[in-house]
């Protein structure tokens, strides 16, 4: 099959890419605006012999995801505010029993049923502390239909690479958005597998790394290793343990694989930003939003430019110092009412200003609404 | 004989369990054992899947592929595993708060889609693991260290409600009757279909303590007592059946198993290739 | 010709108009060009305010809804009082028969009988989409004809080819 350009929803293109990375299993439940990627799951799942199962909720759905991907078949459920609420005792599950799948949350307003179908980015702090205790976290957030299918294949490629859930987090106008995509061949993207245990099963520790991985291999029930896996802090043997050594120990293993490995999870857009005067820091559709105001702000001779984190979890806290030590006033875009800006001013050059902008009506912020205070805040054009 | 059993199906390092003194989860761990060893079923082939509470670490004890998860949930995980891989004989070990409380959406959903799993529950009438608080299969009247006053809820019959809810092979045992719950396990597993055998257990450190019902051999004492198998039901008064629990096999049925009707749609999109 | 077109169209919930979105974003793919669409819609599936958003352009599309509308369709009163105002000067207003005629004389109105001629001349009102679509691209060319009716093909049910083949017709004669 040729690269062919279509027209696709950003739901649509997340299920292609999911089946592209090698998706087995999916289940969920409906929640509006995420629906679409069960429906096309459904219909495709088992074309390809892979299996598709509406559950009874959104937390049996995400147990049900975490159990096939024990049972070796790479997993994928998605939702929106309500249900990525209810699914995170489970995506802390996944966490300490390091059990790869792939969340995919499309955020809606909130909070609780809020707005259904309107987008948000209410739920950046939920995608990294939503789960109680200490955990590791990767959260993607694509800004285009064809990057959603290109980050879903890179959702389940992490995924499966350091053995953790990982969350795709969409909004409203990206899940809904359909715009023009040309697909990759089948054999162009990359596709990383989890790494099986070749040794003995007598001699297998399931929670043990060996010298040289970054992860413990990872037997699939079935295969001969017989193992137990459980959600209390346990020894590389996979049993629970009390002592404080081991729960110190794995928990720290557990953010360090990712914490260790964090140039190969940094994903980022910048745009105009060499001579920019000041920086839009902005993610999801928002970032489109900000693209064009940067635009205007341009014709209007306003030097702006776009820092656009990809991956939003872990926090880009090399490119974001990076990016303050240069630029003296940035301004952070969400649509919320200041979550990504808190990390921004965790890490941002003291002697960078930091500015925020938040809207929660349920309506994707404008070009206009930016530049406004741009020119207002950030400039003082005007009323200052 | 037993110590054979225990070498080959245990995890003797994890052993002893966790478990009260006089607590009846042991006896129904090791019947399912007996069930798994009489059927001759592969180690490898075995997976066994639990909640949280105290039946919920049986699986540890037990030498198959073992997975111990969230409260409430070891069915949905369950589900999961056996859609991934229909060949695994796909047990779950429950309690009585775990499947009926927590879980018990759940449980009536399996039961709905008659999915190829085989459950356990280990019903103490209590929440042994935090304490003794009522569960919902502790008698309407009885004491929990929440229903100080007596509990005002009524109970669950397990059994029924999954019957009800599509259950296509339903047993009751009690620790008293371990070769019983052997038996009946095995059938479960047998049966193309979900599959659920109550198991009552004993808790004389919390339910059997805070009811005065005395010590473990007392409560196993009137789980003898207060049972009256299923096919002596007809040959009994009506007024001796007052007030007893019936056990043995209460229901089986064929009905279309969950995977194999997934398969079939698989297959279907084969042969339109 | 500017290198981008903004279209919304906008009516109630069942029209078909999100699918008549769709179906024009995809002919402009199939000319070689870029488009987006994008929805706005209520809880409702049948009923309530329904609008879908088409660009159009030469080049990349970064924010994705409609600023500067250019071309307004709509098909009930309630969407044209709501989104009359949206439409720039020298826009381009399509609107059923049955809406009031807008007072405004600085944009070009086209009204026109979308819902008779589905309902009345092909007996299906649900057709009154695709109507708007021959209606829509006789009047501003934004996408040429042949590929406009390849991607109604392509996107309306199975077996309904015939008689949406004909509601385009009918739109590109509505004039």
């Amino acid at each position: 099959m040729n690269n062919k350009a279509k027209l696709m929803q950003g739901n649509e293109a997340c299920v292609e890419g999911a089946l592209a990375a090698g998706m087995q299993f999916y289940a969920g439940y409906p929640i509006t605006p995420s629906t679409e990627i069960a429906e096309i799951s459904a219909l495709k799942l088992p074309k390809i012999g892979g299996k598709f199962i509406q559950m009874e909720d959104e937390i049996s759905s995400m147990a049900a995801i975490i159990g096939a991907s024990l049972a070796g078949k790479k997993s994928m459920t998605a939702t929106s505010g309500p249900g990525f609420s209810l699914k995170q005792e489970n995506i802390g599950y996944a966490a300490i029993t390091e059990v790869p799948c792939v969340i995919v949350n499309v955020q809606r307003g909130g909070p609780s049923t809020g707005l259904p179908t309107s987008p948000s980015q209410g739920d950046v702090m939920q995608a990294r502390w939503g789960t109680h205790g200490d955990h590791p976290v990767i959260a993607l957030t694509p800004a285009s239909v064809k990057e959603t299918f290109d980050l879903t294949v890179k959702a389940f490629n992490y995924a499966e690479k350091y053995r953790t859930p990982v969350m795709l987090i969409l909004d409203e106008v990206i899940g809904h958005l359909r715009e023009k995509v040309e697909t990759p061949n089948k054999d162009e993207a990359e596709i990383i597998d989890r790494v099986k245990p070749t040794c003995d099963p007598k001699d297998y520790n399931p929670y043990e790394v060996e010298d040289g991985d970054i992860v413990p291999r990872m037997a699939s029930f079935g295969d001969g290793y017989r193992y137990h896996v459980t959600g209390l802090v346990h020894d590389k043997t996979g049993f629970p343990s009390n002592d404080s050594t081991i729960a110190e120990n794995l928990v720290n293993r557990l953010m360090n694989k990712i914490g260790d490995n964090i140039d190969d999870i940094s994903n980022f857009e910048e745009y105009v930003l060499d001579d920019a005067d000041i920086a839009i820091i902005a993610y999801g559709s928002t970032a489109r939003s900000a693209k064009s105001a940067i635009q205007s702000a341009r014709e209007q001779g306003i030097k702006v430019g776009l820092f656009r984190p990809v991956t939003i979890w872990p926090f880009l806290d090399k490119q974001i110092r990076h990016l303050t030590n240069k630029i003296k006033k940035v301004i952070v875009v969400e649509m919320n009412l200041g979550q990504y800006v808190l990390e921004v001013e965790r890490v941002a050059n003291k002697d960078c200003e930091v500015f925020r902008y938040g809207r929660v009506n349920g309506r994707l912020i404008t070009p206009d609404e930016i530049l406004e205070k741009i020119k207002g805040d950030v400039l003082c054009l005007a009323n200052c | 004989m037993p110590s054979k059993l225990l070498d080959k199906y245990f995890r003797m390092d994890k052993l002893p369990h966790i478990w009260c003194p006089g607590c009846g989860h042991g006896i129904i761990m090791k019947a399912i054992v007996d069930a798994i060893d009489k059927m001759g079923l592969e180690k490898d082939k075995v997976c066994i899947v639990s909640g949280i509470g105290c039946s919920s670490r049986a699986p540890g004890y037990m030498d198959f592929n073992t997975l111990h998860t969230t409260h409430g949930r070891a069915l949905a995980f369950a589900t999961g595993i056996k859609m991934a891989n229909p060949e695994l004989h796909v047990i779950v070990v429950t309690g009585d708060g775990d499947s009926a409380a927590i879980g018990g959406n759940h449980l009536i959903h399996a039961s709905r889609r008659n999915i190829d799993i085989t459950t356990i529950i280990f019903n103490n009438n209590i929440y042994g693991m935090t304490g003794g608080q009522y569960s919902p299969t502790t008698p309407t009247g009885e004491k929990g260290t929440t229903a100080p006053y007596g509990n005002i809820d009524k109970d669950f019959d397990l059994c029924k409600l999954s019957k009800a809810a599509g259950a296509t092979y339903v047993g009751r045992a009690t620790a008293y009757h371990a070769k019983m719950i052997k038996d009946l396990t095995i059938k479960g597993i047998q049966n193309k279909g979900f599959s659920i055998i109550e198991s009552l257990s004993v808790c004389p450190t919390y339910y059997g303590r805070k009811n005065k019902k005395g010590d473990s051999p007392d409560m196993m004492k009137t789980l003898k007592n207060n049972t009256v198998n299923i096919k002596a039901v007809d040959k009994l008064d009506k007024n001796k059946l007052e007030n007893k629990i019936i056990i043995g096999e209460l229901y089986s049925s064929k009905e279309d198993e969950y995977t194999e009707s997934y398969q079939k749609i698989i297959d279907s999109m084969q042969e339109g290739r | 010709m500017k290198s981008q077109t903004e279209l919304r169209l906008s009516g109630s919930g069942g029209q078909g108009l999100i699918l008549a979105g769709i179906i024009l974003a995809e002919a402009a793919i199939l000319d070689g060009k870029n488009s987006i669409q994008t929805q706005s819609y209520g809880p409702e599936a049948r009923g309530g305010a329904s609008k879908a958003e088409v660009i159009i352009s030469d080049s990349e599309i970064n924010y994705p809804k409609v600023k500067d509308c250019d071309v307004l369709l709509c098909l009930t009163q309630k969407s044209c009082d709501e989104y009359l105002d949206s439409l720039k000067k020298d826009g381009i207003l399509i609107i059923d028969k049955n809406i009031n005629k807008p007072n405004r004389d600085d944009i070009n109105i086209y009204h026109v009988p979308i819902v008779e001629r589905a309902k009345n001349d092909i007996g299906i009102s649900m057709v009154a989409n695709i109507v708007a679509l021959g209606a829509i691209s006789k009047i501003t060319k934004i996408v040429s004809e042949d590929m406009l009716k390849e991607a109604i093909l392509k996107r309306v049910p199975p077996g309904t080819e015939e008689i949406n083949e004909k509601a385009y017709n009918y739109g590109l004669n509505i004039l």
